[in-house]
């Protein structure tokens, strides 16, 4: 049987990891490759890293950072982070990526989507959806596609957009919540629950973990298919092994297995 | 002994040839390990690793576009028996025909088509993506030492089409997703797998020191 899916997540900027509180207000927290080793061994499903490097120049940084882990961790790695042109993609899985995740350059442009699908494969384009809760109290719930870290609104509704990413060819959505991410408060599991139910790929719910039971609602009432959370982790409030042996006490199916 | 991982354009071989590496090691195998794209390596090669991402035909014309390699593949695998393991598209294009966006020929060394995954349960998502344990349909020397079955270990998948076998002889393992999904296919020097070792963790880097004892 198909199991759940906890992935850890690293910021990186200039090489170094971070974890942003509302993407602000920066904490750097070490080397992501000794990150993610410790991470493999601690038996995580997957590794996703988020390169938040401002400067075009930095960029090459990322690379190497990416090669080093694949070089150590047999395991897959999603990298995501001004992913603009198939260029880029195909940098990022030359150098060990398995999955590249895509945000405003799929905003902008949909069909650049469908041109990286086509190139690499649905299974390696994963599109990041971030989205904002636009509509008020009494309305029926409304969520907007918001790019530059949750400051630029666009108009475009998460649900719809999500609808036509997976159509166009990605293999899965990793859905953040803007309003939670970085609050400790939970998944927005309406949010994530919307987009799961409306699109046949899988879907990683990310933004706002806090604690255990929110990774197993992220599953049980968001119906993702992967829980996503960084900090929990990274600053050591609980390990990979707790997390997924709390969700399997819940009664969720995870991998238990015992790593090398 | 040689190892030669056969590059031709699909994906970054570079992990998978550390995955490689590191089983030799562990399993303490000497031999050599050669990511390469030149048909005379892999007609000189013990072992043969053909890897693959990305739609069946895409990579069935990667391979074509590289002069030769078909007829080396043929040649080496088919008559001289070398031991040979495809991963995940390289598994598929073991087979007869590929029928993903359109028909196209595989290497028919397990007879059957490469069709989509069409689960019962609509609410099972595609691709199958993530960790799915294996059912052993018969036993293999690529599993040796690998707990199979809902306790055993896990593999990691991503795959929307699987190869389902015309003789049901060829199946060495299934995934349950929603109903068996072919996970290994093997016949005499033949071994496929739909998942990738290469980033399965344990039963990856035990999967291949299996296959690079393996003596078929």
């Amino acid at each position: 049987m198909l199991k759940v899916r906890l992935i850890p997540c690293l910021d990186v900027k200039d090489g170094r990891v971070v974890k942003g509180v509302q993407f602000v207000d920066l904490v750097d927290a070490g080397d992501p490759v000794e990150a993610a080793k410790a991470y493999d061994a601690a038996g995580a499903d997957e590794l996703c890293f988020l390169d938040i490097t401002a400067s075009h120049e930095a960029r090459g940084i990322l690379f190497d950072v990416v090669q080093r882990t694949a070089e150590a961790c047999f395991m897959p790695l999603t990298v995501g982070g001004g992913v603009r042109s198939v260029d880029d993609i195909r940098k990022l899985l030359l150098a060990g990526a398995d999955k590249v995740s895509i945000n405003t350059a799929a905003v902008k442009n949909p069909d650049f989507v469908r041109e990286a699908a086509e190139k690499f494969g649905n299974q390696c384009i994963v599109v990041a959806i971030d989205a904002k809760k636009v509509s008020g109290e009494s309305e029926p719930s409304r969520w907007e596609i918001f790019t530059h870290g949750g400051r630029n609104a666009t108009g475009i509704d998460a649900i719809a957009f999500a609808r036509q990413v997976a159509e166009l060819g990605a293999g899965e959505l990793l859905v953040t919540s803007m309003d939670r991410d970085g609050t400790k408060g939970g998944y927005d599991l309406a949010l994530v629950r919307a987009i799961a139910d409306a699109v046949s790929v899988p879907v990683i719910a990310s933004g706002g973990v806090g604690n255990l039971d929110h990774l197993v609602d992220g599953v049980e009432k968001g119906h993702a298919s992967a829980v996503l959370a960084a900090s929990i982790f990274h600053f050591g409030t609980h390990t990979i092994a707790e997390a997924k042996g709390y969700m399997a006490d819940k009664g969720l199916k995870m991998r238990l297995d015992k790593t090398a | 002994m040689s190892v030669v991982i056969i590059d031709y354009g699909s994906g970054n071989l570079h992990s998978a040839a550390k995955a490689f590496e590191r089983a030799a090691r562990e399993a303490e195998l000497d031999l050599s390990i050669a990511v390469s794209s030149d048909p005379d390596l892999v007609a000189k090669a013990d072992r043969i690793v053909l890897p693959g991402v990305g739609a069946f035909a895409d990579c069935r014309r990667g391979l074509d576009a590289v002069p030769g390699m078909v007829e080396v593949l043929q040649r080496r695998v088919h008559e001289d028996k070398r031991p040979f393991l495809g991963i995940c598209v390289g598994m598929q294009l073991m087979a007869t025909r590929g029928l993903e966006h359109t028909v196209s020929y595989g290497l028919d060394w397990i007879h059957g088509d490469v069709k989509a995954i069409t689960p019962s349960d609509p609410g099972l998502k595609i691709p199958h993506m993530g960790w799915n344990t294996l059912t052993l349909a018969k036993p293999h020397p690529l599993l040796d030492g690998i707990p199979t079955g809902p306790d055993g270990l896990h593999a990691y998948f991503v795959h929307s089409y699987a190869l389902t076998p015309a003789h049901p002889d060829d199946v060495v393992a299934t995934a349950d997703y929603g109903s068996p999904v072919t996970a290994i296919v093997g016949r005499d020097n033949l071994v496929g797998t739909q998942f990738h070792p290469e980033k399965s963790q344990a039963l990856g880097l035990k999967l291949i020191a299996n296959f690079l004892r393996w003596r078929p």
